[in-house]
């Protein structure tokens, strides 16, 4: 035991000067989290909270096209910044480049009319259905000139899809407004009163978002959650940098040598690294758990909120940091330099993050990824903790993301183990 | 009758993925109490036997006994016999003296205790109790070097296998290191040394060998093999047993 405990101390030592390894377990990953969180906070701010600056053209003039215009200003998404009807496209992606606004809306000429002739055709059949007489005199439209949305090249695909949801949801209030009015007019040959019009509009279905959660919460998840337990692994498979390169230089510098001359084995140096750096990525996921909770809030962003199972939550981290410390033990056999051992450790981790889902989610991987996702440790790590904070399960309900990734840590284990003993190292 | 320190028959040793033999049929008896010294040209197979010995490397026939124990056999036990200093510095830079003391004390079988007790005790004979809590990586090369050396003796070994211990010292430690060695072997301490410093080997070894291509070309003691061969010093007999050629071309 005293042998066990003095490797220990010596490993803390060594670990506790070795600055740069604490930079990259510690400070790296509190940096990326804070980042990270705040930016896909902010993405979420700007689509729900805050306004896209967004500049109006409009050509048209006519009655439609005026109430698109007062539906997009209402819609509660835009900043609307109005322009004279005779801005040229131009002068439109100028006001862009200058960043007044990221997104342009043209209604062009002839749109109301092109509307009102379409709801009266769209009207007309509906009532002709029914056997009621519909307006018999009506022009044939043209094709209807597309409204056309202007985007700055910066804004995302995603974020462009909900905008142009957006616009066509509006779009859709307003000509189905006009379809309604057009039928009232010919049944009951007077105007729709604006108490029925608001209320047809109005009336609509609401949407209730409802997070589905092991426990019943109804917390939404918001960013912090998500991220945090993703950049918790993250640091945690980064300790490959210390240890890794530990474990190479202790082969490569003359204290391997006389180990090897020692009565002890070679893998009681391997168990205490191990201990020791398990220690490390518990007390990272304590630091950077903490963080999220008192720190988050005092930068404007939203808090961590724990999960209810803390017992679980620290048997998953203590899964969790004894696959990364496996991970790190076996690159650090297998490394013959420090360089090799710096250069895959983190070029692997951010290889496995990437198939594992901690980069973008695994939902919306490639099919073709979907079976790959799986060999990754950082993957069922992932699951593991978002099964406890996000769906609010306790442990037996996450056995199934642990199961694998236990099993996936025997597997590196024993994959360190034939390195040793090939190389004659155990 | 006492066994010998080093009990070395028959030895043959071939480097893996090698064509040829480093030793074949050696063989060389080191008795308990010499201060017996090894020396041989570049590449002549000094470190591999060495190594050998320590069990470092695994030989393919013959046998290494260390005081009777067989090496191939006996890793445990043979370990406890042995101190090794190796001409790489062996330790961990990033730990001060006393903290590497503790840590290779305890691997190297000692108690809490008796690591407190030795470290002193090495700390003080070889002038490191001044900086025992001061990083290696900031000190010298004699103070590495005597570092070195207090970590291979800790546990107060039967043999100390010293793989060029002086090198790139200044005069001062180099005298205070042969001096320690002398001291040790006075308590009973088995020696077996290797080096390239003649002058020195001359001051340390009572008994030595030459040895080259993987045989011993000689095996004596130092002021009979002078005599034997006529020459004043190790180097002119060096040269005169292993000629003027250059080994490592």
């Amino acid at each position: 035991m005293y042998k066990l405990r003095a490797t220990i101390l010596k490993d803390m030592l060594m670990l506790s000067r070795d600055r740069v390894g604490m930079i990259v377990m510690f400070v790296m990953p509190i940096v990326l989290a804070i980042v990270i969180t705040a930016t896909q906070n902010s993405t979420f701010e700007l689509v729900n909270s805050n306004k896209v600056p967004l500049l109006l053209i409009n050509r048209d003039g006519g009655n439609s096209s005026k109430q698109l215009e007062n539906a997009i200003g209402k819609a509660g998404m835009f900043e609307v910044k109005k322009m004279e009807a005779a801005s040229t496209d131009s002068q439109a992606e100028e006001r862009m480049h200058e960043k007044d606004a990221l997104l342009a809306v043209i209604i062009q000429p002839g749109f109301s009319e092109k509307m009102e002739t379409r709801a009266k055709e769209t009207a007309a059949k509906a009532l002709n259905n029914f056997g009621l007489p519909g307006d018999s005199v009506i022009k044939p439209t043209g094709s209807l000139e597309p409204i056309r949305l202007m985007y700055h090249p910066v804004l995302q695909q995603s974020f462009r899809q909900s905008i142009q949801a957006a616009l066509q949801s509006t779009v859709q209030i307003v000509q189905t407004k006009l379809i309604l009015k057009t039928m009232y007019f010919d049944v009951n040959e007077k105007e729709m009163p604006d108490s029925l019009e608001n209320e047809f509009i109005q009336n609509q279905v609401p949407i209730e978002e409802i997070p589905v959660s092991r426990d019943g919460s109804k917390t939404i998840p918001n960013a912090t959650q998500h991220n945090i337990p993703a950049w918790t692994i993250f640091a945690m498979f980064f300790v490959v940098i210390s240890l890794g390169s530990n474990i190479v230089r202790e082969k490569l510098n003359g204290s391997f040598v006389r180990l090897k001359t020692l009565p002890t084995n070679y893998l009681l140096s391997l168990v205490s690294k191990q201990l020791t750096y398990l220690m490390v990525t518990l007390l990272q996921a304590a630091v950077i758990f903490a963080l999220g909770i008192y720190l988050f809030p005092l930068l404007g962003l939203p808090a961590l909120n724990l999960p209810h199972d803390i017992a679980g939550l620290v048997i998953v981290s203590l899964i969790c940091g004894c696959c990364a410390v496996s991970f790190a033990v076996c690159i650090g056999v297998y490394a013959q330099t420090e360089e090799q051992a710096n250069g895959i450790g983190s070029v692997s981790i951010i290889l496995l993050a990437a198939i594992g889902g901690l980069l973008v989610p695994s939902f919306a991987m490639p099919q073709s990824f979907q079976g790959l996702l799986k060999i990754s440790p950082l993957h069922w790590c992932l699951q593991s903790y978002y099964g406890l904070f996000l769906e609010g399960g306790k442990l037996k309900d996450i056995m199934v993301n642990i199961l694998p990734l236990l099993g996936i840590t025997a597997i590196i284990q024993l994959i360190a183990w034939y390195g040793l003993k090939r190389k004659n190292l155990i | 009758m006492n066994p010998a320190a080093v009990s070395i028959q028959d030895l043959s040793f071939r480097h893996p993925g090698q064509h040829t033999d480093c030793f074949s049929n050696l063989n060389l008896d080191i008795e308990p109490g010499e201060r017996f010294g090894l020396f041989g040209p570049n590449g002549a197979g000094k470190t591999t036997l060495m190594n050998c010995m320590t069990g470092l490397l695994a030989y393919q026939k013959g046998s290494i006994r260390i005081f009777g124990n067989e090496v191939k056999t006996n890793r445990n036990s043979i370990n406890r016999l042995f101190g090794f200093v190796p001409q790489d510095f062996s330790f961990y830079q990033e730990l001060s003296p006393l903290e590497n003391l503790a840590f290779f004390g305890a691997w190297s079988g000692l108690d809490k205790q008796q690591v407190k007790k030795r470290s002193a005790e090495l700390l003080d004979v070889l002038g490191l109790a001044e900086v025992r809590n001061k990083q290696v990586r900031k000190f010298s090369g004699g103070m590495k070097r005597r570092v070195n050396l207090a970590i291979g003796v800790i546990h107060e070994p039967r043999i100390i296998f010293l793989d060029e211990p002086t090198v790139g010292v200044d005069i001062h430690t180099r005298q205070a290191i042969i001096s320690y060695l002398k001291s040790l072997n006075e308590k009973g301490a088995t020696l077996v040394y290797t080096s390239h410093q003649l002058a020195e080997a001359e001051d340390l070894c009572n008994k030595v060998a030459m040895i080259d291509e993987g045989k011993i070309l000689v095996h004596e003691s130092l002021n009979k093999l002078l005599s034997e061969h006529n020459e004043e010093g190790l180097e002119g007999l060096f040269i005169h047993l292993t000629g003027k050629a250059y080994r490592d071309s």
